[in-house]
């Protein structure tokens, strides 16, 4: 087994899910891992690869191939599967990545598996883990032949810095499709944003009746502000007036999969559960030790919300400031 | 002095849902026969009319591009039906002749046995069916599942459906019904319109037939609006139903009287509960309680939950799943609360929304389909002399009452109101009539309307079973079962006083099996404030019978039945 | 102009997997899935009111998913093309997307738009390798569409702001859920779609083998089902005093903060 990692980048760092899917590779067990990084001034970000399990780094270092479009990265990702003969390319979820797996599966013919948590040999054959209704069930999914292309679930594997060594490096020249060359990034504008969306916020903190006013609405909020995150709210608030609908988190609201979801004051009726299960890690504070919410929570805490939420607030602000 | 749901009417006046049609002329959407209700009195209306437009195509051509168009307020045909459902299959043989026999109809095939028992709390006692109750020649349906089928023949036929589309107004001109207006979409929790806004239209047409269903928001317009209201108040029952998964196949239906329900006189707790088998390997368990009751703390949906632990129905379920939930209420007043007349000018009306149901039979769905049946022939009479006469419409009435649905309805006219005596001495009136075949003759008994009952406490929900999840569920799963995702900002659909006596309330919280409503705490006085959560609704219409006053949400809005 | 929408019609009601063949049963009731209303909705937007511009929708699915198709065209879509064949059944992306694309191919629209994803989550990236074997610039994400001259100009939105991107018509879109608010269809249009030109090929009318599509034709396969692992320790304290740091702990233990 020949695998590539396709790494994704950020102004001068490594992205972080692309890492953790080239440390999983490296422990594959199936020889060498090479991988690709593709934009302007890349060629410096090569060796920091090399720590995380790559033995070899493919550059394309072009200022004109910065802008995250992914049918140029299809161009060299074919290259270099072809030249290179890989059999197995793996991506980690993200907008330019997803798009590029995908692009790369038509132009190969090749099998994609994706939003997959987890991937294995099983006898010397690739077995990928994806789960399936809403997280209830695990697929486990192959592929017939290779290339065996894997884009896998934002956030699945951690990037333990290893000691790897200095990659090799070969940089590569690729003859761009013409309708690679389409697409053009005209501008870009960074947003002083107030709190991530509660679609792409990594973490939420969602608030229910169990908090007894709208007015305590502010420790939900509090409480996301120091963490980073967005606030989401329960359909009863909701229709109670306590918080905007747009907040609203559930089978009629919106379905999230934070990395941490804390829930406040929420019984955990299954109209919430289905917007919210599959967030991967749950924290849930409530003052009835029966709340349903506490047979799907990772860590449940029987309390008194009003109690424990301010203190929370300041440990984590403390944490962060230190 | 003991306090009534009917203290507190629903701010509600029926002349809000009748007007005339306001979109430009062109505008409107003409149709030739306009059925409301994608039920089986609808379809059976509809589908009959195909088969006689199809023999006279010189009328079907007068009648434009659409000669019969069905609305139905749920996502498809059977979203918004729940039943047992044991049929009679009289009604379907007659509507399709030799095109189909009842085999070839989706069921789950013939009533093999029969039993009936009376339940205490650890026992059951096995008692012959009583004369109301053979069931030996009919057939075992998902009502939902009927409709979906009943559909199709219709759209084969001509028939054009337009689910997701409520009826919202009555509109008349000049005295005579000539359509309805449809809801609109897209409004706001305030009734703001959002960016999506789509108002509803004028839907004009030769002929309305209503065939709501139970509680149905027009035909209770319409009575109201041409006077044909009965003497004789109507009442429901709230039936409340599940769908199982089980390892063991039921062989026989099963009717339960008894326990959970009290038999005293006092708590005037009429009903019971019934088992039928679907197929190999599911079977549906429902109980079915009369909205006459006077406790407050009265759940149907709780007494189905508490049915489930006795030990011969728990055995039933054990190692099984369940898959389906419903809700539903039945009129019940059988005949005498039948409509003065079923016409009006433009207008037939069908099925449940009139009250064609035998509830010692427990049997209504043929009745719709025949009075849907006969409604095609009787719209389409009108339709063929050209012109429309409003008397016409009238023989719609004479077919009905040379039919079956009134010789059965008459036949067990009394049954229902002696129950009120107590189930042992109502049990034994009953058997007495149905035995004289109808001709004893208590005189009549008057019923008083669900809502006028006087509420007593006698501290009921103790013994409700908490949920185990497993044998036993709560509301919210189980509206999660219905299927019920209706959008939350939309406005509230249900007319409700909001500050009524904490009786009231708390009635109000338990009969409704979908948790709308919430009694907020008490300002220290008897009164509280009801909370509602109208999305939950899965318009059983059990609050109209109880104080309040069901109107459809926006089409598409409510339960997604499929097993029901 | 032509405009052609890719819809899918997918499972509704609650999930469930058929143990048989261990995919989506889809045997149940289906509707149009919300995503794609939001691509059907754009180019109905791009459309306005303009006669030389025909929207299309094309879906590839069992008969079913004709409703879908329906529901598009009383949304105000022109034409509908149903690629409906058993065979289909079981392709994954490879297969789906040679499918489409020579379904598409041989319309040759100005703009191919699909919906985010699909909501039994089976059609994502579809667009990506559709764009791929129709060899044209694809663009996702995209929060505002507009056209001009031949070209267009999408705003999509990233983690860090927004990003502006123009491309040469012809190309592949797929768009966002806060593009826009899909409309209802109204009576009139769900009564008219009846009469809208709606055609159904299959394979062999699109000039496609059955070994190249459905599960033969599919380089993926789905092997087996098994319980997801469980949430691993779950904890449950009562609060003494000290709740706030223990959850601070956790927290820390699980890298969240």
């Amino acid at each position: 087994m020949s695998v590539l990692v396709f790494l994704e980048h950020h102004g001068t760092e490594l992205q972080k899910g692309s890492l953790g899917v080239l440390a999983k590779a490296a422990t594959l067990g199936g020889g060498d891992v090479a991988a690709v990084l593709v934009g302007g001034g890349v060629s410096s970000l090569a060796p920091e690869a090399g720590k995380f399990g790559a033995a070899k780094v493919y550059v394309v270092d072009d200022d004109s191939l910065e802008p995250p479009l992914p049918q140029a990265r299809v161009d060299v990702l074919a290259k270099v599967v072809r030249d290179g003969g890989y059999d197995t390319v793996l991506f980690a979820n993200s907008v330019l990545a997803a798009d590029a797996a995908a692009g790369l599966a038509a132009r190969l013919d090749a099998g994609l598996n994706w939003d997959l948590v987890d991937v294995e040999l099983r006898d010397g054959e690739l077995v990928g883990k994806r789960p399936a209704l809403q997280d209830s069930v695990l697929v486990d999914v192959g592929w017939k032949a290779a290339p065996r292309l894997a884009l896998f679930r934002a956030g699945s594997f951690d990037a333990p810095e290893g000691a790897g060594g200095e990659p090799e490096v070969e940089n590569v020249t690729v003859e761009l499709e013409d309708y690679s060359r389409g697409a053009k990034v005209v501008s870009q504008e960074q947003e002083e944003s107030s709190g991530p969306s509660i679609e792409d916020a990594d973490v939420i903190v969602a608030g229910g009746r169990g908090l007894g006013a709208p007015e305590n609405f502010t420790l939900a909020e509090e409480l996301a502000r120091a963490l980073g995150g967005a606030v989401g709210a329960t359909r009863a608030v909701v229709d109670a007036g306590w918080y905007p609908y747009a907040a609203q988190i559930g089978q009629t609201g919106k379905v999230v999969s934070p990395k941490l979801y804390v829930a406040l004051g929420i019984s955990g009726a299954i109209q919430h559960k289905v917007g919210m299960q599959s967030s991967n890690v749950i924290v849930a504070i409530n003052k009835d030790p029966n709340a349903p919410i506490f047979e799907f929570s990772d860590l449940g805490v029987v309390g008194d919300v009003h109690e424990i939420v301010p203190k929370l607030t300041e440990l984590v602000q403390q944490r962060k400031g230190s | 002095m003991a306090v009534r749901a009917s203290d507190y009417p629903p701010p509600f006046a029926p002349p809000e849902f009748v007007a005339e049609p306001t979109d430009p002329v062109d505008e409107r959407i003409e149709v030739g026969v306009l059925i409301v209700g994608a039920g089986p009195a609808g379809l059976a209306c509809a589908i009959r009319l195909g088969q006689l437009l199809d023999e006279h195509p010189d009328v079907a051509e007068r009648l434009g591009d659409v000669p019969v168009a069905v609305v139905e307020k749920g996502k498809q045909a059977g979203s918004h039906l729940v039943s047992g459902a044991v049929v009679n299959p009289r009604a379907l043989r007659r509507l399709f002749g030799d095109r189909y026999r009842v085999e070839d109809l989706p069921s789950y095939g013939p009533v093999h046995g029969e039993a009936v028992y009376v339940l205490t709390r650890r026992n059951s006692l096995r008692i012959p069916p009583p004369p109301t109750m053979r069931n030996h020649g009919n057939w075992i349906f998902s009502l939902s599942q009927l409709a979906r089928w009943l559909a199709e023949r219709a759209e084969e036929g001509g028939a054009m459906i337009l689910p997701e589309t409520a009826a919202d107004k009555l509109l008349v001109a000049h005295g005579r019904v000539v359509g309805v207006r449809s809801g609109d979409k897209g409004r706001g929790r305030d009734g703001q319109p959002m960016g999506n806004f789509e108002p509803g239209a004028d839907l004009v047409a030769k002929v309305t037939v209503l065939a709501e269903g139970t509680q149905g928001h027009l035909t209770g317009v319409a009575l109201d609006r041409f006077d044909l209201r009965s003497d004789e108040p109507q009442v429901w029952e709230l039936g409340v139903k599940e769908v199982w998964r089980v390892p063991t196949p039921l062989r026989s239906i099963v009717h339960t009287m008894g326990w959970p329900l009290r038999t005293r006189a006092k708590y005037r707790e009429f009903g019971g509960s019934f088992i039928y088998p679907m197929g190999d390997d599911m079977l549906t368990i429902g109980m079915v309680v009369g909205l006459d009751y006077r406790d407050v703390e009265l759940s149907a949906h709780d007494l189905l939950q508490e049915l489930k632990t006795h030990p011969k129905i728990r055995k039933l379920l054990d190692g099984g799943e369940r898959i389906g939930w419903g809700a539903k209420t039945i009129p019940s007043g059988g005949f005498y609360s039948l409509p003065k007349r079923l016409h009006a000018p433009g207008l037939l009306l069908c099925g449940d929304g009139v009250g064609m149901v035998n509830i010692p039979r427990l049997k209504g769905i043929h009745y719709a389909i025949e009075s849907g049946r006969l409604a095609a022939e009787s719209a389409f009479a009108a339709l063929r002399r050209g012109a429309t006469p409003a008397s016409a419409l009238g023989s719609y009435d004479e077919a009905v009452e040379q039919s079956f649905i009134y010789r059965d309805l008459n036949e067990v006219r009394d049954m229902r109101q002696v129950f009120g005596r107590g189930f042992f001495v109502g049990g034994a009136l009953a058997s007495a009539m149905t035995v004289s075949k109808g001709r004893l003759d208590l005189g009549k008994l008057r019923a008083e309307p669900d809502a006028e009952q006087p509420l007593i406490r006698s501290g009921r929900a103790a013994s409700y079973p908490a949920p185990d999840g497993k044998i036993t569920f709560d509301k919210l799963s189980s509206v999660f079962l219905s299927g019920n995702k209706t959008r939350d900002d939309q406005p509230d659909h249900i007319r409700i006083e909001r500050t009524v006596h904490r009786d009231v309330a708390d009635m109000w919280v338990h009969m409704c099996p979908a948790q709308v409503y919430e009694a907020a705490a008490a300002d220290g006085g008897d009164t509280v404030t009801v909370q509602v959560s109208p999305s939950n609704c899965v318009q059983c219409g059990a609050i109209t019978a109880k104080g309040g006053r069901l109107t459809p949400p926006e089409g598409g809005s409510g339960p997604e039945y499929t097993l029901a | 102009m032509k405009v052609a929408v890719c819809v899918k019609h997918v499972p509704e009601g609650s999930p469930r997997l058929d143990p048989g063949s261990k995919r989506l049963d889809r045997s149940g009731e289906g509707a149009l899935n919300h995503f794609d209303a939001n691509a059907v909705e754009e180019a109905l937007r791009l459309k306005g009111s303009d006669a030389d511009t025909e929207v299309l929708v094309v879906s590839l699915g069992p008969a079913k998913a004709a409703d879908s198709l329906r529901k598009a065209l009383a949304m105000g879509a022109d034409r509908a093309l149903h690629v409906s064949d058993d065979g289909v059944a079981g392709s994954d992306l490879v297969a789906t997307s040679k499918v489409l694309a020579k379904a598409l191919g041989r319309e040759s629209p100005d703009l191919v738009l699909f919906g985010q994803q699909a909501s039994d989550s089976d059609g994502a990236v579809l667009w990506a390798a559709v764009a791929e074997r129709l060899r044209r610039p694809v663009v996702s994400q995209a929060a505002e569409l507009s056209l001009a001259e031949g070209a267009l100009r999408v705003k999509r939105q990233t983690e860090f702001g927004y990003d502006v991107i123009e491309a040469p018509l012809p190309a592949v879109v797929a768009v966002s859920d806060a593009i826009n608010e899909p409309r209802y269809p109204s009576l009139k249009g769900i009564m008219g779609a009846k009469k809208k030109p709606f055609d159904t090929v299959s394979l062999a009318d699109l000039g496609i083998e059955a070994g190249e599509v459905g599960e033969a034709g599919s380089q993926t396969e789905v092997l087996a089902l098994s319980e997801p692992p469980s949430r691993g320790d779950a904890r449950k304290i009562e609060d003494d005093g000290n709740a706030a740091q223990a959850i601070v702990d956790f927290l820390a233990e699980k890298r969240l903060v």
